[in-house]
C-alpha cells in the first residue's frame, strides 16, 4: 500500500489536500487541535491511494510527504 | 612614497576609493558630489568597476548595501537632499551591520537650498537621521589630502565595526583643487565569512534581516548595537589640536570651517592672543576626550560652524559647562573671512 | 517504499508564519524544490520584502538578506553585480513591489537587471491586515475601501507582467498562479525557466504570481483559489508575455 504522512504540527487546516485528493477516503480531519488549535488533517485509509502526490504539491506547509509502494 | 598630485577633492577621493578596492560605485548625480560619479563612469572600463546611475538616491542606497551585504567594498556619493532620502537605508544598514561608505558632500538647506559649501547636515548625520536607535561614524576632512587619506580608512573602519561610515565633505573641499598623495593600491580581501555571497563552500548559510522578533528579542537586538556604538566611542575619537595647551580660548571647528579658523588662530597669536583651535575630525563619534584636559580650567570655547550652531550642544556635554561656549555661525553658504573670526575672537578674549 | 513527495531538503524546521492557506507557502516551497533539483542551492541568494514573507529567510537553508520595503530590486542590483554567478531571486509581494517599490522594479526592468523576480499577487495588503493595494480588483472590499475599490480616487489595477514585459530589457515575463495542482506544476515550469534563463546570464526573468490571501479576503481557503479562476483572472490573464528564449529559437 501507498503511504501519506502528514505532519501534524504543521497542518493549518486550509483543506487544500482534501479539496484536490482525487479520491475521497484517505484523509479527514481529526477531531481534536494541535498545538496551534488546527483541526489537522491525518491520512486514515491508504487502500485507494494512488500515489499521485497531488496532496503534497497543494500544501502550503511542506508538511505532507507521499511514499510509493514499488 | 606616491607622487604628489595637484587634483579636486572629490576626484581624489574617488581615486583614492578605487584605490582602496572599493569596485561598484551607485549614484544619483546632484551637486556638489558629481564628480565622484563621474570618476567612476569614467574610469569603470579601464579598472573594472561597477557603475551605475541609479533612479533615484533611495535605491542607490539600498544597492550599496547589497554590495555591503555580499562584503564587497562599495559606495554612493551625494549631499544634504540625497542623504535625507538615503536615510532609510542608513537606518537599514546600521541595524544589519553592513559596511558600506556614503559621501555626503554637504550644501546648504533646508531643502533644496543651495550648492555651496555648508556644514548644515552636521545633526542628520551625526544624531542619526533615520529612525531608530543607530549611529555611523562620520569622518569630516578638512584638506583635499585628508578627504583622499579618508577613503582607505572609511572602509577599514567600516569593515572594522561592520557599520556604515560617512565621509562629510562640503561644497568648499569638495570642489577645490590642492596638493595630495594619494594611497597605495590595496588588494581586494577575500569573502567575508559573514557574508550574503551564496554558500558556495562556505559550509553554512547566511542571514541578514533587520526584522525583529519580538520585543525581548529585538531589545537584546539593539542592546547589541549599543555595545558596538560604545567600543566606538571608546576607540575611534578622532581629533587634532592647535596651540591648546596654554590657550585662554578654544576654537572648535572641523571641515571647511576650520581652514577659516586656523587662519584666524594665527592672526589671534600674531597679536599675542592665546588661541588654540580643537578640530574634530570625526563628528560621531564626537572626540569628547579631546575637551577632558580643559574641563574646570576657566577656559573659554568658540565654537564656528557654518550652519546654526549644531555642533555646539555636543561641545556643552564635552566642557560641562554651557557658561563657557560661545557660537558663530554662517548660513546659506557664506564662508567668512578668517578676519571676521579674528574679529569676533578679539570681543571675546576681552 | 519511493518518494514521491517530501518537503525540500533546503527547508529549515522552522514553523511558517503565514495564514492557512496561504499562497506564499507553496511559492516558498517551490523554489527550495527547484533550487534543490537544479543542484542550485549553494549559488543562491535569496532576497525577500517586507510584507507576509518577511520572515522566510528563516524558512531556507540558503543565504538570505531580507531588503527594506520595496527595495529589494535595489539590493539585488547591488547583490547580483557583485556576484554575478550566483541565482539571485527577488522575491517580493504586491503591495512592496507596486507601491512602494514602483521606481526600484521598474528601473531594475529598464536596465534588464540579470535576476530573476518573483512577484507574489494577492491584489492586497496581507501583513498589515487587508488594506488596499495598487493591485486590488475594482470593486474589491479591503480595510481601506470599505465600499469596494471605486476607479475615482483609486484608479485601476496594475497589471506587472505585461507591464513589465514591455520592457525591452526584459528577458522573459509570465503570470502564473498557484490555485490548482496543473497550476503549480506550471508556476514551477515558469520559475524554473526564469531561474534557468538567470543562470545564463540572461536579461530580467519576471514571474508574477496569483496567489490567495483567504485572511485578507476573508473566505475559505477553498473559496479563495475558486475566486482566483473566477475573478482575478479576469483582471489578471494568466499566460507569457515576454519570452525572449523562445523568440530567438
Amino acid at each position: 500500500m501507498n503511504r501519506v504522512t502528514v505532519n501534524r504540527e504543521m497542518c493549518k487546516e486550509c483543506e487544500y489536500c482534501l479539496h484536490f485528493c482525487p479520491k475521497k477516503t484517505i484523509l479527514k480531519k481529526s477531531e481534536t487541535v494541535n498545538k496551534m488549535g488546527y483541526y489537522a488533517v491525518e491520512a486514515v485509509d491508504m487502500t485507494d491511494c494512488i500515489a499521485c502526490g497531488i496532496c503534497a504539491t497543494v500544501c502550503p506547509e511542506g508538511a505532507i510527504t507521499v511514499e510509493k509502494n514499488v | 612614497m606616491a607622487d604628489k598630485v595637484f587634483m579636486q577633492g572629490n576626484e581624489a577621493f574617488a581615486e583614492a576609493a578605487i584605490r582602496s578596492g572599493c569596485k561598484y560605485f551607485f549614484g544619483y548625480p546632484i551637486t556638489p558630489s558629481s564628480e565622484i560619479p563621474e570618476y567612476y563612469a569614467k574610469k569603470a572600463p579601464t579598472e573594472g568597476l561597477t557603475f551605475i546611475q541609479a533612479e533615484t538616491e533611495v535605491s542607490a542606497f539600498n544597492m550599496v548595501a547589497g554590495v555591503a551585504a555580499t562584503g564587497k567594498r562599495g559606495m554612493t556619493a551625494t549631499a544634504g537632499p540625497g542623504f535625507s532620502l538615503g536615510c532609510e537605508a542608513m537606518s537599514y544598514m546600521s541595524a544589519a551591520s553592513l559596511p558600506a561608505v556614503i559621501v555626503d558632500c554637504m550644501r546648504p538647506g533646508p531643502a533644496d537650498g543651495e550648492i555651496l559649501g555648508s556644514q548644515g547636515d552636521y545633526n542628520q548625520l551625526t544624531k542619526g537621521g533615520g529612525h531608530g536607535d543607530y549611529n555611523t561614524i562620520v569622518l569630516a576632512p578638512y584638506s583635499v589630502q585628508e578627504y583622499a587619506d579618508f577613503a582607505p580608512l572609511a572602509f577599514d573602519l567600516a569593515e572594522k565595526y561592520r557599520n556604515p561610515v560617512v565621509v562629510a565633505s562640503d561644497g568648499t573641499i569638495a570642489k577645490m583643487m590642492e596638493n595630495v598623495e594619494l594611497p597605495e593600491r590595496v588588494e581586494p580581501k577575500g569573502r567575508a565569512d559573514w557574508a550574503v555571497d551564496g554558500i558556495n563552500g562556505r559550509g553554512h548559510h547566511n542571514d541578514i534581516t533587520t526584522c525583529g522578533d519580538g520585543p525581548e528579542q529585538w531589545e537584546r537586538f539593539n542592546l547589541a548595537l549599543q555595545a558596538k556604538y560604545a567600543e566606538i566611542r571608546e576607540n575611534e575619537q578622532r581629533w587634532e589640536e592647535v596651540e591648546t595647551a596654554d590657550a585662554d580660548i578654544i576654537v572648535v571647528a572641523f571641515g571647511t570651517m576650520a581652514r577659516v579658523c586656523l587662519d584666524a588662530v594665527k592672526l589671534a597669536r600674531k597679536d599675542g592672543m592665546k588661541v588654540g583651535m580643537i578640530r574634530p575630525i570625526t563628528i560621531w563619534p564626537f572626540p569628547e576626550k579631546a575637551f577632558a584636559n580643559y574641563i574646570g580650567k576657566g577656559k573659554k570655547f568658540f565654537v564656528a560652524e557654518l550652519n546654526a550652531g549644531q555642533m555646539v550642544n555636543d561641545v556643552k556635554i564635552a566642557v560641562n559647562d554651557n557658561a563657557s561656549v560661545e557660537f558663530y555661525g554662517r548660513l546659506g553658504g557664506m564662508i567668512p573671512s578668517p578676519v571676521e573670526i579674528y574679529n569676533k575672537l578679539c570681543e571675546l578674549y576681552k | 517504499m519511493s518518494i514521491v513527495y517530501k518537503r525540500p531538503e533546503v527547508f529549515t524546521d522552522e514553523y511558517m508564519k503565514y495564514c492557512g492557506g496561504c499562497g506564499h507557502g507553496i511559492i516558498n516551497k517551490l523554489i527550495g524544490e527547484i533550487i534543490e533539483e537544479e543542484n542550485l542551492v549553494e549559488k543562491t541568494v535569496l532576497i525577500w520584502p517586507i510584507g507576509c514573507s518577511v520572515y522566510a529567510d528563516k524558512y531556507f537553508k540558503a543565504d538570505s538578506v531580507c531588503a527594506l520595503h520595496g527595495r529589494a530590486p535595489a539590493m539585488g542590483t547591488g547583490i547580483k553585480r557583485a556576484c554575478p554567478e550566483d541565482l539571485v531571486i527577488v522575491y517580493q509581494g504586491d503591495g512592496d513591489m507596486v507601491s512602494e517599490g514602483m521606481a526600484e522594479i521598474m528601473h531594475a526592468g529598464i536596465r534588464g537587471e540579470k535576476f530573476t523576480v518573483i512577484f507574489v499577487n494577492n491584489s492586497i495588503y496581507g501583513m498589515t491586515g487587508g488594506q488596499m493595494a495598487p493591485t486590488t480588483l475594482m470593486d474589491q472590499v479591503t480595510t481601506t475601501t470599505p465600499y469596494g475599490r471605486a476607479e475615482v480616487n483609486t484608479g485601476n489595477p496594475v497589471n506587472m507582467a505585461e507591464i513589465i514585459g514591455n520592457l525591452p530589457e526584459c528577458y522573459y515575463s509570465e503570470r502564473v498562479t498557484v490555485n490548482s495542482p496543473a497550476n503549480i506544476r506550471k508556476t514551477k515550469a515558469a520559475i524554473k525557466k526564469a531561474f534557468k534563463y538567470q543562470m545564463e546570464g540572461k536579461g530580467l526573468s519576471f514571474v508574477e504570481i496569483l496567489s490567495p490571501c483567504p485572511t485578507g479576503w476573508k473566505v475559505k481557503p477553498v473559496q479563495a483559489i475558486k475566486w482566483i479562476d473566477d475573478v482575478v483572472t479576469k483582471q489578471f490573464p494568466l499566460g507569457v508575455f515576454k519570452d525572449r528564449g523562445q523568440e530567438e529559437k
